[in-house]
C-alpha cells in the first residue's frame, strides 16, 4: 500500500504500472470493502482495509498481500467486477491501496461511474485477452503502458486494444472527469428545467 | 435504441444538456440522502466552496447505521453516533429536510419516500444507494449513485450519465398461491443472470406484474440492481395512483387531477421499441431460495443445488466459490437446510404487507429452538401500523424479537450480525460473502413468508405447507 496518497488531478493520457491479477467473476463491493468500514465521514483510511475479509480468509495469500504485487497499480479482473452496493468507498479503497487503472472483462454500472468520477479509468478486454494477461502474471511481472490517446496497453511481450466508453476517455484526456464544475456551468439551463417540469407545479410545497 | 417507452419519455424530459463526449446532463427531481454516502459529498462541497443548489429537492433520513435495540442518543457505537451527528449538522447547515429518529417518518430511505408520497411517477430519483431502483415501482426513473454523484446532485441538481438501454421483462400468467414478488424477482435474476442488466433499465410488465400490489412491485424493482440493472420500473396504473393519493407529500385537490392526467401520459406506448424483450412465465415460479453467494444462485424449494455440469460455463467459477463458501454440495436439496438466524426486514421486504404475510404464516406457531429471529420494520410508520394491527404480538409470541426500524442485518452496519458461519434465512437482497456481518456468515435469500416458515421449522421449508392447512 502507498504510504502517501496523492489523488489524480487534471488531464492525463498515460498510465504505466505493474499489474496485479485478481481472479473471479461477480466480485462485489461488499468484498472490496466490507460494510463495517463504511462507518467513516471521509475516505482517508480505507486503503489498508481493501478486501479485508477475503485477505484474512486467505491468510497472506491474497493477491493484495503478496510481496510480488507490492507497488502494483493496474488491476486485472474478470467479469461484472464491482457489482452490488453503490458505495464509492470501494474504488476509493482500491485507489488508496495504489490502484490507478482497472482492466477487466466487464464492470457493474455504478462501480464503473464511481471509478470514472474519482479518476480511475476502467477498460474492457475480451475474456480471452484477460486470460492471457492473467496467465502471464502467474509466471512473471507484467508492466503495462496504457495509452488513452491510442486506447491501447502494451508491454515488451503483449499488446492489446482497450475498450473504454468514449465519454470517459474524453473526460480523462480533457481533464474534465471531475464533473461538478462542468455541470454547474449550465446553471441557467438547470433553472429553466426546474421551472419546466410538470411535477414541480403539482407539488408546490414539496 | 429504445423509443417511446416510459424510460425514454422521462429521460428526455429531464435532459438539461448534451455533454461533450456523449453523455447527458440529467436533472434529478428528487434526491434522497442518508448518513453513509453523504458526508464525503458535503465535505467536497465545502472544499469547493459550493452551496446546495435546491435544498428543498433533497430529503434525508438515517437508516444504515441505526441500532435497532437501543436508539437512545448518543449511540453506544461512537462511529455510528459520529455519522448521524454529521448528517444532522449537514442538513441543518444546508436547510435540508431531515426525518430523524422519533419523527414518526424515519426509516429505510426506500421505504420512507414512497410512504410519504415523495416518490411519484415521471420523476427522476437518485440516492447514494444501489437499491434506489425500488422507486421505479411508481413509474419513476430511479437509480443509485456514488458519493461523487451525490456531490454533483447537491451542487447542481443534475448528474452526467449515459442513457441506458431498455429491456422489457414481460411476465405472463400469474403467481400461484404462496409465491410472492420476491420469488418472482429471484427467479428472473436466476434466468437472466446477475450481469445481464449492465447498461440496461428493466421495464417489468405483463399480467403477473399488473396483478402485484405496489409494495410487491417495490420488491421487484428493488432487486433490479441484483440483476445488474441500475434502474428498474413499472408503468403506473390505477394501483399506483391510489397508493399515492392522500399521502403527506402527494398532489392535492386540483393538482391531483392534473398530476394523474400527466402520469397517464408517461406509460410506455403500445408500439414502444425496446432494445430487448424477455418473457417469463410467472405460473412456473416456485418458492425460491438462494444457495450461493450471488442473488442469481437460486433454486426452487424442491430443487437440488446444481452441479458444475448444469451450470453455464461463464458461471462455473463463481459457482465453485459458492460451494466452498457455503459448505453445500452439488446435488444437495435446499429444503431442510438447518437455519440459525431469521431476519425479516430491509428495503426489499420490510414493509407492512411483508410483515402481515409473515405474521399470517406464524399464526400461533412458536419458532424452533436455538433460532435467533428478529423483525426490523422498514420505517417508524410501518412499525406503528404493525403495532396497531397487533402484528408485533404475533411475532413476539412466536419468539421473534421486535426491533426498531433501520437497515439492520441486511448489511450489518449496526450490531445485528451473524456469528461465525451461521446460516440465515433472510428477506433481504444480498447473499454476498460476509454481507450479514460475519466474514464466514451464510445468507439464504427468500420471501418473508418463507423466512417465517424457516423460523418455525428451524430449517428451510415450503411455506405452502403452512398456508394450505
Amino acid at each position: 500500500m502507498n504510504d502517501k496518497f496523492n489523488p489524480p488531478v487534471g488531464r492525463f493520457s498515460k498510465i504505466n504500472g505493474k499489474c496485479i491479477s485478481l481472479l473471479g467473476d461477480d466480485i462485489d463491493t461488499d468484498r472490496i470493502i466490507p460494510a463495517r468500514f463504511l462507518k467513516c465521514v471521509n475516505f482517508d483510511s480505507l486503503g489498508k482495509s481493501v478486501f479485508d475479509d477475503d485477505r484474512k480468509a486467505l491468510q497472506g495469500k491474497h493477491p493484495f498481500d503478496l510481496e510480488s504485487n507490492k507497488g502494483a497499480s493496474i488491476l486485472i479482473v474478470n467479469s461484472n467486477f464491482g457489482c452490488g452496493s453503490s458505495r464509492e468507498h470501494a474504488p476509493q479503497a482500491l485507489m488508496r491501496w495504489g490502484i490507478k487503472a482497472i482492466i477487466g472483462e466487464s464492470f457493474a454500472d455504478i462501480f464503473y461511474s464511481n471509478c470514472i468520477a474519482i479518476g480511475i479509468p476502467c477498460f474492457t478486454l475480451s475474456k480471452n485477452s484477460i486470460k492471457i494477461i492473467q496467465k502471464y502474471i502467474d509466471n512473471k511481472d507484467l508492466i503495462l503502458k496504457i495509452d488513452l490517446l491510442k486506447s491501447n496497453a502494451s508491454s515488451k511481450d503483449l499488446n492489446f486494444h482497450l475498450e473504454i466508453k468514449e465519454t470517459s476517455r474524453q473526460m480523462f484526456l480533457s481533464g474534465e472527469w471531475d464533473t461538478t464544475s462542468k455541470l454547474i456551468e449550465n446553471v441557467d439551463l438547470i433553472e429553466n428545467k426546474l421551472n419546466d417540469l410538470p411535477y414541480i407545479k403539482f407539488n408546490p410545497k414539496f | 435504441m429504445s423509443q417511446d417507452t416510459l424510460f425514454d419519455k422521462v429521460w428526455e424530459l429531464h435532459k438539461v444538456a448534451n455533454l461533450p463526449g456523449g453523455s447527458d446532463q440529467i436533472f434529478i427531481g428528487l434526491h434522497l440522502i442518508h448518513e453513509v454516502t453523504s458526508p464525503q459529498a458535503f465535505g467536497a462541497l465545502k472544499d469547493k466552496n459550493l452551496k446546495v443548489k435546491f435544498p428543498n429537492r433533497t430529503v434525508a433520513t438515517v437508516d444504515h447505521i441505526v441500532p435497532t435495540d437501543n436508539q437512545s442518543r448518543p449511540f453506544k457505537d461512537n462511529l455510528a453516533e459520529q455519522m448521524i451527528h454529521t448528517l444532522e449538522k449537514n442538513c441543518l447547515e444546508h436547510k435540508i429536510k431531515f426525518f430523524n429518529i422519533g419523527s414518526g417518518k424515519q426509516g429505510i430511505v426506500h421505504v420512507v419516500a414512497p410512504e410519504l408520497g415523495l416518490t411519484q411517477p415521471g420523476m427522476t430519483i437518485a440516492c447514494g444507494d444501489s437499491h434506489t431502483s425500488t422507486h421505479g415501482a411508481f413509474g419513476s426513473i430511479a437509480f443509485g449513485i456514488g458519493t461523487s454523484q451525490v456531490r454533483d446532485v447537491l451542487a447542481s441538481q443534475t448528474i452526467a450519465m449515459n442513457k441506458l438501454k431498455v429491456r422489457q421483462i414481460w411476465c405472463e400468467n400469474k403467481l400461484s398461491n404462496g409465491i410472492y414478488a420476491k420469488d418472482l424477482v429471484l427467479h428472473i435474476i436466476n434466468r437472466l443472470g446477475v450481469k445481464a442488466g449492465v447498461g440496461y433499465a428493466y421495464e417489468f410488465a405483463g399480467p403477473a406484474i399488473s396483478a402485484l400490489s405496489m409494495e410487491e412491485r417495490m420488491t421487484i424493482c428493488n432487486m433490479s440492481i441484483e440483476g445488474g440493472a441500475r434502474c428498474g420500473y413499472i408503468n403506473p396504473d390505477e394501483k399506483t395512483f391510489s397508493y399515492i393519493k392522500d399521502k403527506l407529500c402527494s398532489p392535492q385537490n386540483k393538482n391531483w387531477d392534473k398530476a394523474t392526467q400527466w402520469w397517464e401520459s408517461l406509460r410506455s406506448n403500445e408500439n414502444s421499441i425496446y432494445d430487448d424483450v424477455v418473457k417469463i412465465d410467472a405460473s412456473k415460479v416456485e418458492p425460491t431460495v438462494t444457495w450461493g453467494i450471488t442473488p442469481g444462485q437460486s433454486i426452487g424449494i424442491n430443487q437440488k443445488i446444481p452441479s458444475l455440469k448444469e451450470i453455464h460455463p461463464n458461471d462455473k467459477f463463481i459457482a465453485g466459490e459458492a460451494y466452498d463458501y457455503m459448505g453445500f454440495k452439488p446435488g444437495q436439496p435446499i429444503k431442510d437446510t438447518p437455519i440459525d438466524v431469521c431476519f425479516i426486514g430491509s428495503c426489499t421486504n420490510g414493509r407492512i404487507s411483508d410483515l402481515r404475510v409473515a405474521a399470517k404464516v406464524l399464526g400461533n406457531h412458536k419458532i424452533a429452538k436455538n433460532i435467533r429471529a428478529f423483525v426490523v420494520p422498514g420505517s417508524e410508520r410501518v412499525a406503528k401500523e404493525a403495532k396497531e394491527e397487533g402484528l408485533d404480538k404475533i411475532f413476539l409470541n412466536a419468539g421473534f424479537q421486535w426491533r426498531e426500524p433501520g437497515c439492520s442485518m441486511c448489511l450489518a452496519m449496526n450490531s445485528d450480525k451473524l456469528i461465525g458461519n451461521q446460516v440465515s434465512a433472510s428477506s433481504s437482497n444480498r447473499n454476498f460473502k460476509g454481507r450479514q456481518g460475519s466474514p464466514s456468515g451464510r445468507t439464504l435469500l427468500m420471501s418473508p413468508a418463507m423466512v417465517a416458515a424457516a423460523a418455525i421449522k428451524g430449517k428451510v421449508s415450503d411455506v405452502r405447507d403452512f398456508l394450505n392447512k
